[in-house]
């Protein structure tokens, strides 16, 4: 099987540059990179490829700018966060999402036990998709004693933080605003619940101690929090925005213009990673998993993994339910970088006051260009379909794709989405700026 | 006879008070694991080394053949080999994090002897540096920690790199913590040798160079070596730290990864982590507590 066709090896020839280092977060999204490696698809491209887990997304991301990482997994939100310069400012690209969904919001026993009253129930379980509307009276009732109620996410500009900010802000709380030319970048101004970074891994013993109440984490940290017996997720981003995208990988423009056959050469490698992963109705996932558990890629034990990875997802202890679709890597072109997917993290950007000031809808469209390649996705896709190592039905149709997804509306509060029209969209939202709006 | 029972005892104990302490502690990680988990642990360890340096073996093949492929194809390809990508073992990290310690460790002692020698025999020199010896000897390696990565990142720039900046982080910072104690001590022992002994080489007219060597240094030897052994205990304490905070291979990142990963082999494997750095903390120390038996000429004296 690992034999090589002597076309991979020609090709192998025009490669810029084949010792590569990419850092990744223990999360199970990172599937795609541990599978290319121990499946040698990145072998197969000619890749060398060493693979390093990164202390937290900051780390990271100064790593993959100053060229210590050549790429790495990224929040969807990180490459455009530094296009824009919030936060970090750096021209970072990507080629290549990595996976859709994925992730979920977790709260502590103690505060399940205060929301639980306000769920309702059918048949002695919860019904879910599970709103955030019964944590707002809990939430009221810390603010009638005058303390803060804390939650925890992963990044500024990560999609924790917006699906968090969603879900709250659908259920009528308030996540606050951001106001960075005033030098807030806390993101708490008016809030009514007040969001903090923490690193994925560390998400559950922040929990046990108690200095957050919940948390916006991708797994396996919330089905570790079922584990310990500390926390219960309540929904799943599925839930909230069904087939979100999620993570990507990004590379910097300038390593992305310097080594454009490795770049390739890369998302060629990620495709059939993603492609494995997905194949057969995950029928792969149990091996997925079994690599994911060990100590270098994300470490967990393999039932914690597991339960999300293999199309279930345990909510309360014991409230195991069928969620085939909680973690997506290939169906639904999920690796395809869609400019609707970017556009809607910049209308997040705006909403939350990330994005001080208005902007038209061509500047959503024109950063979006900037940042997603579909081009390099294309041509990557289209070595892969003429080796025969996979066929056109995989993909989009890459001749007619103008990168929008058709308007999607499986959103926790029923609002649509259409990625060409930005601040129609943000207008529809009760909570977030839109239009003229400045924070004060 | 006693030598030997009264440690035996005292380990024997240590095990049954563990082992029956660490049933009482229930984590969230599951029950605080004895010494028998702890060593099957160890065991585990050194199985993935051996499956670790079997794959290793296959990526080499791999590599051959892909090789003999390409020259099949085009005589004139030039083989090139690249180092293994897969992950380092256990065992990988702690000759990583012993060779990082043996470089801050000379380093450090490069620069504190020759400087504690110079200030031991001019008073005015070591006035002139004490201030900056107290003034720098308590700081810890968090602090001198990120001043160092940002000066390595910035000075250290190099295509093709000898060491890795992790590694040249690591080893200064080590440097930086464990050159005091060498440094205190030598300028010490040195400034309190017997007075006759320099009269004595005044009288037989000793060059300054061969005054330093002759008398200056042998009897200097044993305060020196006194400080150089709290010199190395430093330097592996910090050095632990060192990786821990900076993700720098060795021992320390091997610690903070388990203890993300939050499996239910962490706190086992962390355990065994804490034995092997205590071990090699121990042996570090009896390394120099032999050379200084060798190079010392005072045998008779009292040595722990």
């Amino acid at each position: 099987m690992a034999m090589l066709s002597p076309r991979s090896v020609v090709e192998a020839a025009g490669l810029e540059k084949e010792e590569l280092k990419f850092g990744f977060i223990k999360l199970t999204d990172m599937a795609p990179l541990a599978i290319a490696y121990e499946k040698r698809f990145f072998e197969d491209e000619g890749l060398y490829v060493t693979l390093e887990a990164q202390a937290n997304w900051k780390v990271l991301l100064d790593r993959v700018i100053d060229g210590e990482l050549d790429g790495a997994h990224m929040l969807a939100g990180q490459p455009l966060g530094a296009t824009i310069g919030f936060g970090t400012q750096a021209d970072i690209i990507t080629a290549f999402s990595m996976d859709l969904n994925g992730n979920a919001i977790t709260v502590s026993n103690d505060i399940w036990a205060q929301m639980k009253k306000h769920v309702p129930h059918e048949n002695g379980k919860p019904v879910h998709p599970i709103k955030a509307d019964a944590l707002k009276p809990v939430v009221e009732s810390y603010k009638a004693q005058g303390k803060p109620f804390k939650m925890g996410m992963v990044f500024p500009v990560s999609t924790h933080n917006y699906e968090l900010r969603y879900w709250l802000a659908a259920g009528g709380i308030h996540p606050g605003y951001y106001a960075p030319k005033k030098g807030d970048t806390s993101g708490t101004l008016g809030a009514d619940v007040f969001l903090s970074v923490t690193p994925p891994p560390q998400m559950p013993s922040t929990m046990e101690a108690g200095t957050i109440y919940g948390y916006c984490v991708g797994e396996p940290w919330n089905q570790q929090a079922v584990f310990k017996g500390i926390g219960v997720p309540v929904v799943t981003d599925y839930e909230i925005w069904k087939n979100n995208p999620e993570k990507v990988f990004g590379v910097s423009r300038e390593w992305a213009e310097k080594y454009p056959n490795t770049h390739k050469a890369v998302v060629k490698a990620l495709i059939r990673a993603a492609q494995w992963l997905d194949a057969n109705d995950n029928a792969n996932r149990p091996e997925a998993v079994k690599i994911l558990a060990k100590s270098q890629y994300v470490g967990a034990d393999y039932e914690v993994i597991a339960n999300s990875m293999t199309g279930t997802f345990e909510y309360e202890k014991g409230d195991k339910r069928a969620v085939p679709d909680f973690n997506v890597f290939f169906r639904y072109h999920a690796t395809y970088p869609y400019y609707s997917d970017a556009i809607w993290y910049l209308t997040q950007m705006r909403r939350w006051g990330q994005i001080a000031e208005p902007k038209p809808d061509s500047w959503f469209m024109e950063i979006a260009r900037k940042v997603y390649r579909p081009d390099i996705y294309a041509a990557a896709a289209k070595e892969l379909i003429a080796e025969g190592k996979l066929t056109a039905k995989d993909f989009p149709e890459f001749e007619k794709e103008d990168g929008f997804r058709a308007p999607q509306t499986h959103f926790i509060d029923g609002i649509r989405y259409d990625g060409h029209q930005p601040n129609a969209y943000l207008s529809s939202f009760d909570i977030g700026l839109k239009d003229k709006d400045e924070v004060k | 006879m006693q030598a030997t029972v009264a440690p035996v005892v005292a380990f024997v104990l240590f095990l049954l008070l563990w082992n029956v302490g660490a049933a009482q502690i229930e984590t969230s990680l599951g029950q605080l694991p004895g010494p028998a988990q702890v060593w099957s642990q160890a065991m585990g360890l050194l199985d993935e080394h051996v499956a670790e340096r079997e794959r290793e073996a296959g990526f080499y093949a791999r590599q051959k053949q892909r090789y003999l492929e390409k020259l099949a194809e085009n005589p004139a390809a030039v083989e090139k080999v690249r180092p293994y990508t897969g992950k380092p073992t256990f065992i990988d990290q702690i000759f990583t994090s012993l060779l990082t310690v043996a470089t801050g460790f000379l380093l450090g002692s490069l620069i504190a002897i020759p400087l504690g020698i110079l200030c031991g025999l001019n008073a005015t020199l070591y006035r002139a540096m004490n201030p900056l010896i107290q003034i720098f000897k308590p700081v810890s390696p968090l602090a001198w920690l990120p001043i160092v990565t940002i000066v390595v990142s910035a000075v250290y720039v190099s295509d093709d790199p000898l060491f890795s900046k992790s590694f040249v982080t690591s080893a200064i910072t080590v440097t930086l913590c464990c050159l005091w104690p060498t440094l205190i001590n030598t300028t010490v022992g040195v400034a309190s040798i017997d007075k006759d002994l320099i009269n004595v080489s005044r009288v037989l007219r000793l060059n300054w160079m061969t005054q330093v060597i002759k008398v200056v240094l042998p009897s200097s030897i044993p305060m020196m070596f006194t400080g150089l052994r709290l010199s190395l205990g430093i330097g592996w304490m910090v050095l632990i730290a060192a990786e821990m905070l900076a993700q720098n291979p060795g021992l320390g990142k091997f610690v903070w990864d388990e203890f993300q990963n939050g499996s239910s082999n962490s706190l086992g494997r962390i355990m065994v982590a804490v034995f092997v750095i205590g071990l090699i903390g121990f042996l570090l120390d009896r390394l120099m507590l032999s050379l200084q038996r060798r190079v010392s000429w005072d045998k008779g004296a009292m040595i722990r």
